[in-house]
């Protein structure tokens, strides 16, 4: 396994690469380094001599991707892409385009993100198994069709309306939770109350069609119609076969998305007032800080493939079948 | 199954004293406020902000949305007066408002009339208030032997240091005349980027010299900088006393005085500049962009502009009292019943991150705002038109006791014409003929209405009211726009317009030249779903002419690179006055402020010599006739030429709550924390009353869990207990 891993952190690199070539060229097509003075100067009284000096300062007074003026290898060294880039494969994002470390900045504000999104995780996991499995228990009855229907209902409706509509209900109209906000430390438990309830909600009516429909799969199989010939009950065979041997799609879903749950959701920090890093990378695209924009482009890239590698570890845990070579 | 019974038991244990937790947590008996008990009944104001703030060094910060702090903890020599109108300068730093004195260029003092030529320079002679404090910081800290404690620290001293409350120590100095230089040369440095470093250099005598010899230092070496600027000499700029000191600025600039009641002239101690230059701090983000160092009534006590910025009293505030004159109005508004009272009165203000407009409104319906603006979805819960036109509050906003105040700001919404295109700018009467008729056809009350409801008044001219020049009535009106009737202003009829552009040679919007339809191109950065109807109703007051308007919708960047190079045909553009004074209006139609050429403010690139002429001796001028007369003849020119379609003057409407006392418009100054009063056990009183949780809903859940969960438990043990056949 250990081979396995080794080649597939080895492949993460030109894939590293190829991101942060195709950040910087998507990045710089919309933004010119003097787009991005300006932006940072202000849109009052700005000078010209203003603008080369803000980017002389900030390292954007280079060539792109090629400084023809340089002589050997400098010419692609001495260049906005490589000074920009070299350093995030030892993981230093430093310093914003603002000034402001980012490495600092992405350590306060994960943990607002994980706050919510682990909950929801959880919580959401637990209860649509639960209740996907409650459905099957009942495959083919009234309470199966009504279930989907309600389901297919629940994922129809836009997220935004199960934000606004939770706000509008638990907190103007019964006074419940307070509507947006945060604070440090375990005084955050009552404003993630709201965002976590909206969070798994939200997510009931994919996450259970979703679990319902392998749960299915699952127990047409012959293994199944053995377990109950054997006498064993619908809740021995639900909870100790066919949860079990349905797990393999269900971590595929759950492992991959965990390492990025920390890279929050915009719409829900937004609207919740957390101050987590969902609007990190968007606030940085609006207000052009390639320096943000390229290392939480870089870090999503990185997680995304830890996600996957877990995800296949994963594998070999729940399925004696499965060996990485 | 008894184990799983038994764990089943164990689990509703488990949730039944969470929630009897949860609800003790909740004892105060409000659940949804979003603040600690302890502030949520102190004498604290609560308000929100959309945006963080960029910056808060004073060299740098150039935004409304910054000053709303940095007004609060800096104090720039002088201070708009908090009632009087039109908008005056009173002393804040300064003992007095200083009056410049001229002089010819071989030095010799020249009489207060002398003519703007004869002037050479105006000396500004500065004198502070004694016993002016620095609020307390670590860059102050002293110990025993009177060495600073935090003046030469090294990376390993930093360990566990990660905000500025992490240093132990602090301390405080007085003023004095040498930090008000000592922030002048800082906006002089190439590092500050000083957003009016190009203004200041070539008004400050000396200012160009230093910002040159302060090029070649090493850029890495930030002590090695703050050092270079302490042992700088800037010529203009003179310390006379430890309390006085004197602003050399070339010529006769009246409006310099505005710049002093900006936070860029505030005072700033070089102390703060080497505890911030000291390695590792900007690493860890301790930078006097992010802890300000003022002398004002508040101190940043918490940025965390993800979540809440606070500002606490500043123990060591000179102190101030509240202002004793008003406008006649005043005095029965009941503004002045605090006259004479000590400043602030409010000890802590915090300030929450709220990015969406619907949680903002719904917090201060709720009470946890103290003030608000309102947004366009709010605004017909908030306000209504009245029989006179007039805004006013709906039943349910006065029901809560809310409180609505108005004013125009000062700024201009306008669309511009590029003067340098050859269809729609220059100097014929053609194209003249065409932008009136365009003039004509653009429906700014319609715009006002429908995008701004109804917050805006139409412009007649490029100056706003309020604002010395500004006309009223009938004096004041655009007449190839508007005609006066029944005693109001009524725009002239499509007819009227389409005469104009038979006149033009495009008679039904058709180039009689070449008999193709007039096509126009207007630049939008204007990329989204809200966008689109703005763009298409332009579009059709175009069409009204016959015009075919092609919007050619860009980002933000592009759109400015074809303002800049003058690529552009038609646009719309705004401006936010820096100072009440009409040459701030009046400079973005001067020749030589032109986009294009040089780079200046004037977008449109509109130059007209005789308009420049008059603007060269207005600029001079103290308000009186004589200036009132040359501002007529200026804006009757700039009519006559419509570089503008003058678009409109924006209302600002605010809402406020009934515990809150001295929320008084003033659009000019930012620093009105301090004469904001709260009522907090009305306030807490009120915040009980609105917000009392509701619990029936809580038992009525559980009991629908219990109707759902109690039948498929029956109905699973039955299906399990039932035989095959």
């Amino acid at each position: 396994m250990t081979a396995y891993i080794l080649r597939r952190v080895l492949y993460a690199i030109p894939i590293l690469i190829g991101v942060n070539l195709i950040t910087f060229l998507l990045f710089f097509v919309v933004n010119s380094p003097d787009d991005m003075a300006r932006m940072h100067l202000g849109q009052k009284r700005v000078t010209t001599e203003a603008i080369e000096g803000w980017k002389a300062e900030h390292g954007y007074d280079r060539p792109l991707v090629y400084n023809p003026a340089a002589p050997g290898l400098a010419s692609l060294t001495d260049t906005i892409f490589f000074q920009k880039s070299v350093k995030l494969f030892a993981f230093q994002f430093g310093s914003s385009d603002d000034g402001r470390d980012i490495g600092y900045d992405i350590s306060q504000r994960m943990w607002p993100s994980l706050a919510i999104a682990v909950p929801v995780l959880i919580l959401g996991l637990a209860f649509n198994i639960s209740y996907a499995l409650f459905i099957v228990f009942f495959r083919a009855t009234y309470i199966d069709i009504g279930s989907v229907v309600l389901l297919v209902g629940m994922l129809s409706v836009s997220s935004l309306f199960y934000i606004i509509g939770g706000q509008f209900v638990l907190s103007k109209v019964f006074h419940l939770v307070p509507i947006s906000g945060y604070d440090q430390g375990l005084d955050a438990w009552k404003f993630l109350i709201l965002p976590v309830i909206v969070g798994v909600v939200g997510g009931i009516g994919s996450g259970t069609r979703w679990y319902r429909t392998l749960f299915l799969e699952e127990i047409a199989k012959d293994y199944v119609r053995t377990a109950r010939a054997k006498g064993l009950g619908e809740r021995f065979v639900l909870f100790r076969h066919v949860l079990r041997n349905a797990l393999i799609p269900i971590l595929t879903g759950v492992v991959v998305v965990l390492p990025l749950l920390f890279m929050g959701s915009l719409i829900t920090e937004s609207f919740f007032g957390i101050p987590g890093l969902g609007s990190y990378t968007i606030d940085a695209i609006s207000n052009q800080d390639f320096a943000i924009v390229r290392s939480m482009v870089f870090l999503g890239a990185v997680l995304y493939i830890l996600g996957l590698i877990l995800t296949d570890i994963s594998y070999t845990l729940v399925d004696p079948r499965v060996r990485l070579q | 199954m008894p184990g799983a019974c038994g764990l089943s038991e164990k689990i509703g244990l488990w949730l039944l004293g969470l929630l009897s937790l949860g609800l003790t947590g909740c004892g105060d008996g409000i659940w949804n406020t979003p603040y600690s008990s302890a502030d949520a009944q102190g004498n604290t104001y609560y308000s929100s902000f959309a945006e963080r703030p960029k910056h808060l060094d004073p060299a740098r910060s150039y935004n409304s949305n910054e000053y709303a702090f940095l007004a609060q903890i800096y104090e720039p020599p002088l201070q708009y007066h908090f009632l009087l109108r039109p908008y005056r300068l009173v002393p804040l730093s300064a003992a007095e408002v200083p009056v410049p004195s001229y002089f010819d260029a071989a030095g010799a003092p020249l009489p207060e009339d002398a003519s703007a030529a004869e002037i050479d320079h105006s000396d500004y002679v500065i004198r502070i208030q004694p016993g002016i404090r620095f609020q307390p910081h670590p860059a102050f800290a002293k110990d025993a032997d009177g060495r600073s404690v935090y003046h030469a620290l090294q990376r390993a001293d930093l360990d566990g240091i990660n905000r500025l409350s992490d240093f132990a120590e602090v301390g405080t100095r007085a003023v004095t005349a040498e930090d008000f230089v000592y922030q002048i040369k800082r906006l002089a440095a190439p590092w500050s980027h000083s957003p009016i470093s190009g203004v200041m250099q070539q008004h400050i005598r000396g200012f160009g010299a230093l910002s040159a010899s302060l090029e070649g230092i090493d850029a890495r070496d930030e002590l090695a900088r703050v050092q270079a600027l302490r042992q700088a000499r800037i010529a203009g700029v003179e310390v006379l006393d430890p309390l006085t000191f004197k602003i050399r600025v070339e010529g006769k600039y009246p409006q310099f005085s505005y710049w002093l009641a900006m936070p860029f002239l505030a005072p700033v101690p070089w102390e703060a500049d080497v505890f911030y230059a000291q390695p590792g701090m900007a690493e860890r983000n301790i930078s006097l962009d992010w802890y300000p160092v003022g002398t004002g009534p508040y101190m940043l006590s918490e940025n965390n502009p993800n979540l809440r910025m606070t500002l606490d009293r500043n123990p060591n505030f000179h102190g101030e009292r509240y202002p004793s004159q008003g406008m006649p109005e005043d005095a029965g508004s009941g503004i002045l019943a605090d006259a004479g009272r000590p400043l602030p009165f409010i000890d802590r203000a915090i300030y929450s991150l709220e990015k969406e407009d619907i949680p903002r409104w719904n917090k201060f319906l709720q009470g946890y705002f103290d003030s608000s603006g309102i947004s366009s979805d709010a605004f017909d819960q908030a306000v209504q038109i009245d029989a006179q036109g007039e805004p006013i509050l709906t039943d349910a906003m006065r029901g809560q006791g809310i409180e609505l105040l108005t004013a125009v700001e000062p700024s201009v919404f306008y669309m511009g014409f590029n003067m340098l295109d050859p269809v729609v700018g220059g100097e014929s009467q053609r194209a003249r003929l065409l932008r009136r008729a365009i003039s004509i056809a653009m429906d700014y009350e319609e715009f006002i209405s429908i995008f701004a409801n109804g917050r805006g008044l139409v412009a007649q001219g490029p100056i706003p009211p309020g604002i010395f020049g500004h006309r009223e009535g009938e004096a004041g009106i655009n007449p190839f726009v508007y005609a006066w009737r029944d005693g109001r202003p009524v725009r002239r009829g499509l007819d009227e317009a389409r005469v104009l552009m038979e006149q033009a040679g495009y008679p039904g919007g058709v180039d009689r030249e070449t008999g193709r339809a007039l096509s126009i191109n207007y630049e939008a950065a204007a990329t989204g779903p809200d966008d689109r109807a703005r763009l298409n109703w332009i579009r059709k007051q175009f069409a009204k002419l016959g015009i075919e308007l092609v919007i050619r919708s860009t980002d933000y960047n592009r759109f400015q690179e074809k303002i800049r190079n003058g690529t552009g045909q038609v646009f719309m553009w705004g401006w936010n006055a820096d100072y009440p004074d009409p040459e701030n209006f009046l400079f973005l139609l001067y020749g030589p402020n032109g986009k294009v050429e040089h780079q200046g403010e004037n977008a449109s690139n509109y130059a007209n010599p005789e308009f420049d002429r008059l603007f060269d001796a207005m600029k001079f001028m103290e308000d009186g006739p004589e200036r009132q007369a040359l501002l007529d003849r200026m804006v009757e020119i700039a009519r006559t030429d419509a570089p503008w379609v003058w678009g409109f003057f924006p209302k600002a409407f605010s809402l406020h709550h009934q515990w809150l006392y001295n929320a008084h418009p003033n659009q000019m100054a930012n620093n009105t924390l301090k004469y904001r009063r709260i009522d907090p056990t009305l306030r807490e009183r009120l915040r009980r009353a609105w917000n009392a949780p509701i619990l029936w809903p809580l038992w009525g859940l559980g009991g629908v869990v219990l109707l759902l969960v109690v039948p498929a438990w029956w109905m699973v043990r039955r299906r399990e207990r039932s035989t095959a056949l």
